[in-house]
């Protein structure tokens, strides 16, 4: 502790260098979190499902449609407790990227029954249920629009296009971060329709009696479609998020290839920030060691010189991203209902920093430890 | 008990503060050999003070290095007190310089970023004491050098005798039996150097510090009670024998006139 004065006094040096180091160092690893977290929230939501849910896609990809007639054909499969179905919709609501949140047409009664994690005052849900124009929003974009029970609100559609307008009947909050408190339901009879009884669905949700059975039933669903104009695809709701996480996947790659190489980058430039500074104080170095610091006192000042920027800009940027993502309520545009920094991101993000640390602060050490006295003291005399 | 690199006198007689014994000193630059000494052999006693003169490349600075265990002779025996410095290990080494060798630089060598009084109190770091007792130290070291009132400014803030007083007070904290000076005047004015050696005197006298200054300047030698004169390693000793110089440094000059070869 005796030595704490020097090491502030060495940081107080060029404070303005010092700031811009710890800084980086706080960038450096604010983007480390956040980018990871983008990865384990992926993981974490393709991990989402109940064990007994199955889903059924079209066979050629997720993004094709297929026959909510199927629904009746599935519910009479053995292992088959009850089917739901629904529709992604597109839709703007505000003008900026920002707002977007998901959307989706769904069966509502079997729907809601399929998914014991969507919370809400009973009397909401019967209103919801009762009203064909009625939606049921998510607690997140009802307090982030202002939005209130019985409120009207018109969506613009994109993929279906018009004006279309529900009435908030209920406000849920979901009982798994996965589920998402930023979606807006509302009645597949009314998307139904709206685009003239087309009787299309993206997908259908088959809850089954026994999750042992999932991959038999899984198996009978799409025997009974493969010869149809429109096959399916089942597989468990796991496997399905997965796909949805997969269609993200690429994203995900690019995002961590873009962001390992800046914040690579970023430490470099930071270490060598560091390192320069150790080596302008070469002379200092001799004096001290004159007067009678030893070799391993020196190296542990210039080490822990080091940790103090990497541990100050680690609190700094790993703490912003923890507060920072809450504070918004940042839900990745929709694409990441649950986005969370982890604890396992942090601790990464802290050894990260011993390690911008050692790597920072080693060589300083090492030669400020090992400096010949005689040689440096002819340079600065 | 005594270290590995202790020795004592088999003499029984009082030793010598500082006693180098047939030491060989070269430096390598490029592929050509510099011999700076060649079997040097000097006694300097305790409470002495010594002015090492002699033109560039004469080998002062080398010297000054040797006694202080910052740098190694190729052979020969470098001892202070009872510690055979040319036997010592860097981590030895540091450990006894911080309580014995107080060193002086001719560029003051302060730490920019630290006040007078945290430069002063440097080497006290080194040591056990408490907080307490080394406020008391560095409040002595700075009163011993009149500079109290300039304990927090810091070297930007001070003038070169200051900045030069503030070195000495570093050098004197830890209570050394040796202080090694290199040209401690060579940056200074007149008036300032005066101020320097005046205080070297003091410290030579009331505290009975022994004293190694290192000097081109002749004004700063004639307050030393000895002159040694190094020339291409080699010494030549000329004893300062005035009314202001005790009996202490004749016995150290005659020491040294014997030694010298």
């Amino acid at each position: 502790m005796k030595y704490l004065h020097l090491v502030t006094a060495n940081l107080r040096r060029h404070k303005l260098r010092t700031a811009l180091t710890i800084l980086s160092v706080a960038l450096a690893l604010f983007l480390f979190a956040s980018l990871r977290s983008v990865v384990t929230t992926l993981h974490t939501n393709s991990q989402f499902g109940g064990a007994r849910r199955l889903v059924a896609t079209n066979a050629t990809g997720i993004v094709f449609i297929l026959p909510v007639s199927y629904a009746n054909k599935i519910k009479g499969l053995r292992g088959v407790r009850s089917v739901s179905w629904a529709n992604w919709f597109g839709g703007k609501y505000g003008e900026n990227a920002r707002d977007f949140f998901p959307k989706f047409a769904i069966d509502p009664e079997s729907y809601l029954g399929m998914y014991p994690e969507i919370k809400l005052p009973e009397n909401q849900k019967e209103a919801f249920l009762r009203e064909r124009t009625a939606a049921l929003v998510g607690k997140g974009i009802a307090d982030k629009f202002g939005w209130k029970v019985d409120q009207n609100i018109t969506i613009q559609g994109t993929i279906f296009p018009g004006d279309w307008t529900f009435t908030i009947r209920g406000i849920y909050e979901p009982s798994d971060p996965a589920i998402g408190d930023n979606v807006l339901f509302f009645h597949h009879d009314y998307f139904d329709e709206r685009l003239g009884h087309a009787g299309i669905a993206g997908w259908f949700i088959v809850e089954i009696d026994n999750a042992d059975s999932a991959a038999a039933v899984a198996k009978e669903i799409d025997d009974q479609f493969r010869n149809s104009s429109a096959a399916t695809k089942t597989g468990t709701e796991k496997e399905f998020q997965a796909g949805f996480a997969t269609m993200l996947g690429n994203v995900s790659l690019l995002m961590g290839t873009i962001g390992t190489a800046v914040v690579f980058a970023i430490l470099l430039i930071t270490a060598n920030a560091m390192m320069m500074s150790a080596s302008e104080r070469t002379g200092e170095v001799a004096v001290m060691k004159t007067i009678g610091f030893s070799n391993r006192t020196l190296f542990t000042l210039v080490l822990v010189e080091a940790g103090v920027i990497a541990l100050v800009g680690a609190v700094i940027g790993l703490g912003i991203a923890k507060g920072f993502y809450p504070l918004i309520k940042f839900q990745g545009f929709g694409f990441l209902p649950g986005f969370t920094v982890t604890p396992m991101t942090m601790l990464l993000g802290l050894l990260l920093a011993l390690g911008l640390m050692l790597a920072s602060g080693l060589v300083p050490a090492l030669r400020a430890a090992r400096l010949p006295i005689v040689q440096a003291l002819r340079r600065v005399e | 008990m005594l270290r590995p690199y202790q020795i004592q006198s088999c003499t029984g007689i009082a030793m010598a503060l500082v006693e180098i014994r047939d030491v060989y000193k070269s430096f390598q630059r490029d592929t050509q050999r510099i011999d700076v000494f060649t079997g040097l052999t000097l006694d300097i006693e305790a409470g002495s003070f010594t002015a090492l003169m002699g033109p560039s490349g004469s080998g002062k600075s080398t010297l000054l290095n040797l006694i202080a265990g910052l740098d190694k002779p190729t052979r020969g025996i470098v001892r202070v007190g009872s510690a055979v410095v040319s036997a010592m290990t860097p981590g030895q080494l540091a450990a006894w310089r911080a309580s014995n060798i107080g060193f002086v630089f001719q560029s003051f060598n302060l730490l920019p970023v630290l006040t007078a009084y945290q430069n002063v109190e440097l080497p006290l770091l080194l040591t056990r004491l408490s907080g307490k007792e080394r406020q008391e130290r560095v409040r002595i070291a700075l009163d011993v050098v009149g500079l109290s009132d300039r304990a927090d400014h810091y070297p930007r803030q001070l003038s070169g005798g200051q900045e030069q007083r503030t070195a000495i007070a570093r050098a004197i904290v830890a209570d050394p039996t040796l202080m090694l000076l290199d040209e401690p005047t060579g940056q200074l004015d007149a008036k300032s150097s005066q101020e320097v050696l005046t205080l070297l005197q003091r410290l030579n006298n009331e505290f009975k510090k022994a004293i190694i200054i290192v000097t081109h300047d002749t004004h700063a030698a004639e307050r030393a009670k000895t002159i040694l004169h190094l020339e291409k390693g080699d010494l030549i000793e000329k004893p300062r024998m005035s009314a202001a110089v005790g009996a202490v440094g004749a016995a150290g000059a005659a020491g040294a006139a014997g030694a010298a070869r």
